[in-house]
């Protein structure tokens, strides 16, 4: 993930003050969004059809650009050929595997960073905060030899853990549990909790937004992501869903079989969209805490 | 105002150690090591490491294939980046005005956020398909050239860089929409009672008041396209035909998984930290003021 440290302040506080209505400006407004609300929708849509029809009209000119009767035995075939209750299965463990990971140790080391005083404080702070800058693409050849020392390649493990080596999440519950009042803690003091205890039930219900933002953006990029499953699997059974059902991508050779291939690029991309839109709230602001 | 702390002398080191573990682990002992590998090189047999120097480094900047992959990164993120955004602005401006269903349309615009771009990839291959895809036949009817990605190099990266724009599109309006809605009708009126006119105006108060959402969309696309397209060239033209769509991690991966070449590929990744160094360098420089540690 991006290491951009700019918040546009603009939209943290949601848009709050907006400009005076302009004579006339609303429909042009409404029917310039409607137009790129339409452009943007139709590749999807476009996939969707040609996941619904017949090899023979896929390949047929000109093109039908509406649903037809075959959703049902394409999304069969596509369901059986890619394996893909395994694929499917395999990228929502290394999706939730990622956001439920980060979160915890993210939580964790950042709640040490703020609510104590320990030697090297200063050392195990840079030292995360450093990761903020290289995503895993830059060192692939040197992280793949670390798993193969570890005995970590083609595991869940191996999948899971190397995606958790990041400070975003660290950085974001830093600066939140930089706004919590002392007061808050010093009266959970008085009351004989422990720092546990206060994490557990004051700290924790506290940061459910900031959770959830990170939530959305960490299953995203668990599920999302390519390079590193690519490499670090070898065998179908452990490969995940954008990798997995590349198999089913016609090339030059093969029968053209563009709606199987449709059919699983949307059972595919059903998940992480579908994290987008019911969380959106919670997505717009891990969008933009992420970023600092 | 001191910050209240927790006295315990061993559980904060408890509650780092996870974190710490896996930074060690994953994060610096890789990077470390794609140092110490871009100085050697693989012996014939590849049972052994040979110190090489930086003669890795000195192949790189004269291997001219390299050097292509260099300009074709730049260009693929240069245009994804600006295309996207200077259009994305151009919408929001026009569409600034105060009505109804803001949040709706932001509800539309966002999902292509969570399309992988190796799926994206795959929506616009078949778009863009020679035989039955719905871009080409169309253009048949407007000219004879044939627009096919698998000869044609410029096609091919046209393809991809519409399967890009097509993704980070909705979020790049919809942030510029939050954008321009923030800013104050009073600042406009003020520019407008001097006498500015709607260009004049744009570029004398809203484009510089937009910088910050510029600046922060702008870094998240140029990362999208530099590293996380890996997905989308893989899945789609895989570096091809030639080497045209082969952008630099792309060419890293390729070199160091399928030409086995490992110190030549850690080379690479060591020359791809050095950008993402200067990356993140340039972020302070311009976002200092923002920054709270």
């Amino acid at each position: 993930m991006a290491r951009t440290l700019a918040p546009p302040a603009a939209l943290a506080v949601h848009a709050a003050s907006r400009v005076k209505a302009r004579d006339g400006g609303g429909i042009v407004a409404h029917a310039i969004l409607l137009a790129a609300v339409a452009v943007l929708a139709f590749p999807l849509y476009y996939a969707f059809v040609i996941s619904t029809q017949t090899l023979s009209q896929v390949t047929s000119l000109p093109p039908r650009p509406w649903p037809s009767t075959a959703f049902l035995s394409n999304y069969a075939e596509a369901w059986q050929r890619a394996q893909m209750g395994r694929l499917l299965l395999n990228s929502a463990i290394v999706a939730l595997g990622v956001a439920f990971g980060k979160i915890a140790i993210s939580l964790l080391s950042a709640f040490a960073i703020v609510f104590f005083n320990f030697r090297g404080k200063q050392v195990v702070f840079s030292m995360i905060f450093v990761t903020l800058m290289l995503p895993v693409p830059v060192r692939i050849v040197s992280t793949y030899q670390v798993m193969s020392v570890l005995g970590w390649v083609n595991t869940y493990w191996g999948l899971t853990v190397p995606l958790l080596a990041s400070a975003t999440g660290t950085f974001l519950f830093r600066q939140f549990y930089q706004t919590i009042p002392n007061s808050l803690a010093e009266a959970a003091q008085l009351d004989g909790a422990g720092p546990m205890r206060f994490l557990w039930s004051i700290l924790l219900p506290l940061s459910k937004a900031n959770i959830a933002a990170l939530f959305v953006i960490l299953f995203v990029y668990g599920w999302n992501d390519y390079l590193w499953p690519l490499m670090i699997t070898n065998t179908p059974e452990m490969r995940t869903a954008v990798i997995g059902i590349e198999s089913l991508v016609p090339r030059t050779s093969q029968l053209p079989e563009w709606n199987i291939a449709m059919a699983a690029a949307m059972m595919v991309l059903l998940p992480p969209v579908a994290v987008i839109v019911v969380m959106q709230r919670w997505f717009v602001k891990g969008l933009i805490e992420t970023e600092k | 105002m001191k910050r209240f702390v927790f006295r315990n002398r061993w559980l904060p080191y408890a509650l780092v150690a996870p974190q710490v573990v896996i930074t060690i682990a994953f994060f610096y002992w890789p990077a470390f090591d794609s140092l110490r590998l871009s100085l050697y090189r693989a012996s014939p047999f590849g049972d052994r490491l040979i110190w090489a120097g930086l003669a890795n480094f000195e192949r790189l900047f004269r291997d001219p294939a390299y050097l292509r992959s260099a300009l074709t990164s730049f260009v693929f993120s240069f245009v994804v980046t600006f295309a996207g955004l200077a259009l994305a602005l151009l919408l929001a401006s026009l569409a600034n005005a105060k009505i109804r269903g803001l949040a709706v349309y932001r509800s539309l615009l966002l999902w292509p956020y969570g399309i992988a771009p190796a799926i994206a990839g795959i929506i616009w291959l078949f778009i863009f398909h020679p035989s039955y895809g719905i871009l080409p036949w169309l253009l048949s009817f407007v000219t004879a050239y044939q627009f096919n990605w698998f000869l044609k190099g410029w096609v091919a990266m046209t393809l991809i860089v519409m399967a890009a724009i097509w993704k980070q599109f909705g979020y790049n309006l919809a942030f510029y929409l939050a954008g321009l809605q923030a800013i104050e009708a009073s600042v406009l009126e003020a520019a407008s009672v001097d006498g500015a006119g709607p260009i004049r105006r744009f570029f004398a108060v809203t484009f510089p008041l937009l910088s910050p959402v510029t600046f922060f969309l702008f870094t998240l696309n140029m990362t999208f396209s530099f590293f996380d397209t890996f997905g989308l060239i893989h899945s789609v033209t895989q570096g091809g035909p030639g080497d045209t769509t082969s952008i630099l991690v792309y060419r890293a991966w390729k070199d160091g998984f399928e030409g086995l070449q490992l110190g030549f590929s850690a080379a690479q990744s060591v020359v791809l930290m050095a950008l993402v160094i200067l990356l993140t360098a340039f972020q302070f420089r311009f976002a200092e003021k923002k920054v709270t540690y």
